[in-house]
């Protein structure tokens, strides 16, 4: 087992570089320069845009730049950000718990909904509730998230009054009514990015139990007379949970990633839109930063998932 | 207006004999106004006014919190390294420059005791030195003395272009000594009619040396305080998020009077100008939002919320349509749009007065920038005294067909103007943009109608408006026939705007198209009017000479102006705040407070 660990971390190795050289290509050849907004200003002369690209070594040719890069990668040094001028890490630190909390309360969500929901309707398919379960799932993931999170604007903050739709990351209370005014401001992107989520992966954990309920298995666990609660969970549920985890897992870098939509209406200040300020404003080290620590993520998260298959069924074997 | 009459007018304020008021009024009439009319009292021996204060609050502190909403937040907080007004709006909280400009352009003191004239010998007759006495007793937020030596850092901090600082242009050219510990002075090379630029105004702040000095050069990011301002301004800096959250706190050493009103500070960043536009003006959770660019028709209905309002400040900038000058389809040396090429179609003035007959600049105003927009006939819409008052502009598709008549362009088959082969057929770029798309769409269709075939085109902004020299699409390369945007008029002087479109400077391969003038455009007239205009100390010929340039953009219709626009914000019905057209948003914020 741990010899298989080691095996795909190192497989790992590559496939990471392969990214990040992919990455980096892909934005040093993209349009658009960091000090753009300085050609337009008529006080600002044109050697000062052309000297702090110098500065910021923008003017390198590209295998120059990426071996930079890479060397102070391996140093523990993320860049650093060419529009705040200071150290990227710093910049993706101050962003993380927003989007830790706001995603990853979500998720929970989302998980808290959809399993027994999906679990529920497959044991009783075609049911009323069933049917219920069905609609409304797929009301939720036809919409998108940019129209929910409007509609809850206007319903919970404008005409209700009822919530606040400016996230605030300095909430001037202390105690319980912190806590209470925190969970407060995060209902509502809670909500939208929750129920999106619970949607489709509603739907997908009823398919996943209604492949294993028909299985010979299952009728021979019930013909033995164990209850239903028992087969169900035992059973049933632990064989149709792997396609599950897998969506879960390749889910997980999302929660780190941010929500670019949601957290952009809901001003949250989380990785999301800190990446697409940076995309606009052209900030490339931050960018090639956070997008890298998304594919470390996916990858580290893809082995998780391999390592929790083998505990959820042991017939998979490490090789 | 005569030379002489002015003088025995400017006399005769110094006498005593007019008011001051009623020497800007005679000025406003003869079309010369705002903050000019003020440096051409100073420059004429009287003393610049001092901005009107309208503060009311009696006692400091005691406001509550202030909540601005900038919907793109600031991302770094030193002012030599504003990239974008944003920081500069960020910067400004917490440090402060020598003078301010209040709404109609009028000097406001900061950290200067005394506004320079040639009457109290602060000002030089020559225009070539500035004294500035500092406003003693200041300190910087913890607990150190500003003098003198913060003035002349901040001079050779900012002039070392191993500091890469953005403002460089302001202090390469002068010299700035110290002459005791409350005075300095500020020498140019050359006569300077607009002395009011070096550490006046938001982007022109002090940072203080004590913190600095070890960071000048090279080290310049590495310093700590980049992030953390120690300034002089009327708020203490407690906390930065870049693009999210800056925080401020009353400084109760503040050396204004009574000043500030509000007890904390917070200017959040992010999001969309919409929903900052809804959280001030219908939810009223924020009290401020900066640069709503949101149609008026939204605007409008968000009012009907009763909690906040749209507010507008008069600046300088134009929306305009440039023409080019060159050919943008004719390859020479590598170069499209080279100097050495003429342009097939424009060459012809006739299409050119056509085409600013094409543009409804009023259908604009209603259909699009609402009370945000003048229309224009000029291309220099600010300060009042450099507006040309010889140039009209009228929309007539019947005059511009007749036009281009009686110059031989006659429809040919597919109803599109022809002349010796050649097609009126346009490409017409723009940015990605709301209000630029629906502009093309009405400039389009009235050029269908007179028989000009357009092509639009729209390019994200962040390319457009990039220097990449790898990306064609880029407004300096100029590879269309005409282009619209806008270029922000900074400080209330045409000098840096108009300098652009002279010959020295147009954008080329050579230069990597860092020429400014992206048009093209070469005029030995208009090249000798800006001379001219930079050498003269007189406020009258000068502000006529620029008069003479931009009436010279117009006859040669390098720019089609379409819009003369406003700066839009959004606030609290309660909160007064002063914004002016021709400084950043928080340049008064000292002078905000709250109606209760």
């Amino acid at each position: 087992m741990s010899q298989y660990v080691l095996r795909r971390l190192l497989i790992a190795v590559p496939s990471l570089l392969g990214i990040s050289l992919v990455l980096f290509v892909v934005l040093a050849l993209a349009p658009g320069d960091p000090f753009s907004e300085l050609t337009t200003n008529p006080n600002v002369p044109p050697e000062v845009a052309a000297s702090l690209r110098a500065k910021f070594g923008l003017d390198d040719p590209i295998y120059l730049r990426y071996l930079h890069w890479l060397s102070a990668m391996l140093h523990g040094d993320w860049g650093f950000s060419f529009v705040s001028r200071m150290d990227v890490d710093q910049l993706i630190l101050q962003r993380l718990p927003a989007t830790l909390y706001v995603i990853g309360s979500a998720q929970l969500l989302a998980l808290l909904i959809a399993i027994p929901v999906g679990v529920y309707a497959a044991t009783k398919p075609y049911s009323l509730f069933d049917q219920v379960a069905n609609t409304l799932a797929f009301v939720g993931f036809s919409l998108p998230t940019f129209f929910t999170g409007i509609l809850f604007i206007l319903i919970f903050s404008i005409t209700l009054d009822w919530l606040p739709f400016v996230y605030t990351t300095d909430i001037k209370a202390t105690g319980i009514r912190w806590v209470l005014e925190m969970i407060r401001q995060a209902i509502m992107p809670v909500a939208v990015l929750g129920l999106f989520q619970a949607a489709s992966m509603t739907r997908f954990v009823r398919s996943a139990m209604l492949d294993v309920i028909r299985l010979d298995y299952v009728t021979t666990a019930r013909a033995k007379g164990l209850g239903q609660a028992k087969v169900i969970v035992k059973h049933v549920m632990r064989n149709a949970m792997i396609p599950v985890v897998t969506l879960i897992a390749l889910q997980m870098p999302a929660v780190f990633g941010g929500a670019i939509v949601t957290e952009q209406i809901f001003r949250i200040p989380g990785i999301g839109s800190l990446l697409i300020s940076s995309i606009l404003s052209n900030d490339t080290p931050v960018v090639m930063a956070v997008t890298f620590v998304f594919a470390c993520l996916v990858v580290l998260f893809n082995l998780i998932a391999d390592v929790l298959y083998g505990w959820l069924d042991p017939r998979i074997s490490f090789r | 207006m005569l030379d002489k009459e002015l003088r025995s007018m400017i006399g005769q304020v110094k006498d005593g004999r007019m008011d001051r008021r009623a020497f800007i009024k005679r000025m406003a009439a003869v079309g010369l106004t705002a903050p000019l009319a003020n440096q051409i009292l100073a420059l004429g021996g009287v003393a610049m006014a001092e901005g009107a204060s309208t503060y009311k609050p009696t006692k400091r502190g005691g406001g509550g919190a202030l909540k601005l909403l900038w919907w793109q937040g600031p991302t770094l907080l030193n002012p030599h390294f504003a990239t974008g007004t944003k920081d500069q709006d960020g910067s400004r909280l917490f440090y402060e420059p020598l003078a301010c400009w209040d709404p109609d352009g009028n000097m406001k003191l900061v950290l200067a005791a005394e506004i320079p004239s040639i009457q109290n010998g602060l000002l030089a007759a020559d225009g070539k030195s500035v004294t500035w006495k500092l406003k003693p007793g200041v300190k910087w937020h913890d607990g150190k003395p500003f003098t003198a030596d913060d003035v002349v850092f901040n001079w050779e901090y900012a002039k070392d272009p191993a500091t890469s600082a953005i403002t460089i242009g302001v202090h390469r050219d002068i010299v700035v000594e110290k002459i005791d510990d409350l005075t300095v002075r500020l020498n140019f090379p050359k006569p300077t009619p607009f002395w009011a630029e070096a550490f006046v105004g938001a982007p022109n702040c002090i940072i203080p040396k004590h913190l600095f000095a070890d960071y000048k050069g090279a080290k310049s990011r590495e310093a700590p305080n980049n992030l953390a301002p120690v300034g002089t301004g009327p708020y203490k800096f407690v906390e930065f998020k870049p693009g999210d959250l800056v925080r401020g706190v009353l400084n109760p050493d503040y050396h204004m009077p009574n000043r500030p009103y509000f007890d904390t500070l917070e200017m959040k960043g992010g999001g969309d100008a919409v929903s900052a536009a809804r959280a001030v003006i219908q939810t009223g959770e924020y009290d401020f939002g900066y640069n709503i660019q949101v149609e008026d028709d939204v605007l409008l209905r968000l009012e009907k919320g009763g909690k906040g309002k749209a507010i507008y400040a008069v600046g300088g900038d134009t929306e305009f349509i440039a023409l080019n000058s060159t050919d943008p389809n004719t390859e020479v040396d590598g170069e499209r749009s080279s100097i050495k090429t003429k342009h097939p179609l424009f060459s012809d003035p006739a299409v050119r007065k056509a085409l600013s007959l094409l543009v409804d600049r009023e259908s604009v105003k209603k259909a699009i920038y609402g009370r945000a927009g003048r229309t224009t006939a000029n291309f220099l819409n600010g300060p009042e005294k450099f507006v040309s008052k010889n140039t009209s502009w009228e929309f007539s598709i019947e005059k511009a067909s007749k036009i281009l008549d009686d110059a031989g362009w006659k429809p040919g088959a597919d109803g599109i103007r022809e002349k010796d082969g050649k097609k009126l057929k346009l490409l017409y770029q723009t940015s990605i943009n709301g209000p630029r798309q629906k502009t093309q769409a009405i400039v389009k269709q009235a050029c269908q109608k007179a028989g000009i075939e357009v092509e639009l085109k729209s390019v994200v902004a962040t390319v457009f408006f990039s220097s990449d020299v790898g990306n064609p699409d880029t407004y300096p390369k100029f590879y269309a026939d005409m282009q619209m945007f806008q270029i922000p008029m900074s400080q209330p002087d045409p000098s840096q705007h108009m300098r652009r479109y002279i010959s020295a400077n147009v954008a080329t391969k050579e230069n990597k198209w860092q020429g400014q003038n992206f048009p093209r455009y070469v005029n030995k007239e208009y090249d000798q009017t800006i001379e001219a205009a930079e050498g003269e100390m007189d406020p009258v010929k000068r502000a006529s000479l620029y008069i003479k340039a931009n009436d010279l953009l117009i006859r040669d219709t390098v720019f089609i102006p379409v819009q003369h626009r406003l700066k839009v914000e959004a606030a609290a019905n309660n909160l007064r705040c002063i914004i002016s057209g021709w400084a950043n948003e928080t340049d008064n914020l000292f002078d905000w407070y709250r109606e209760e």
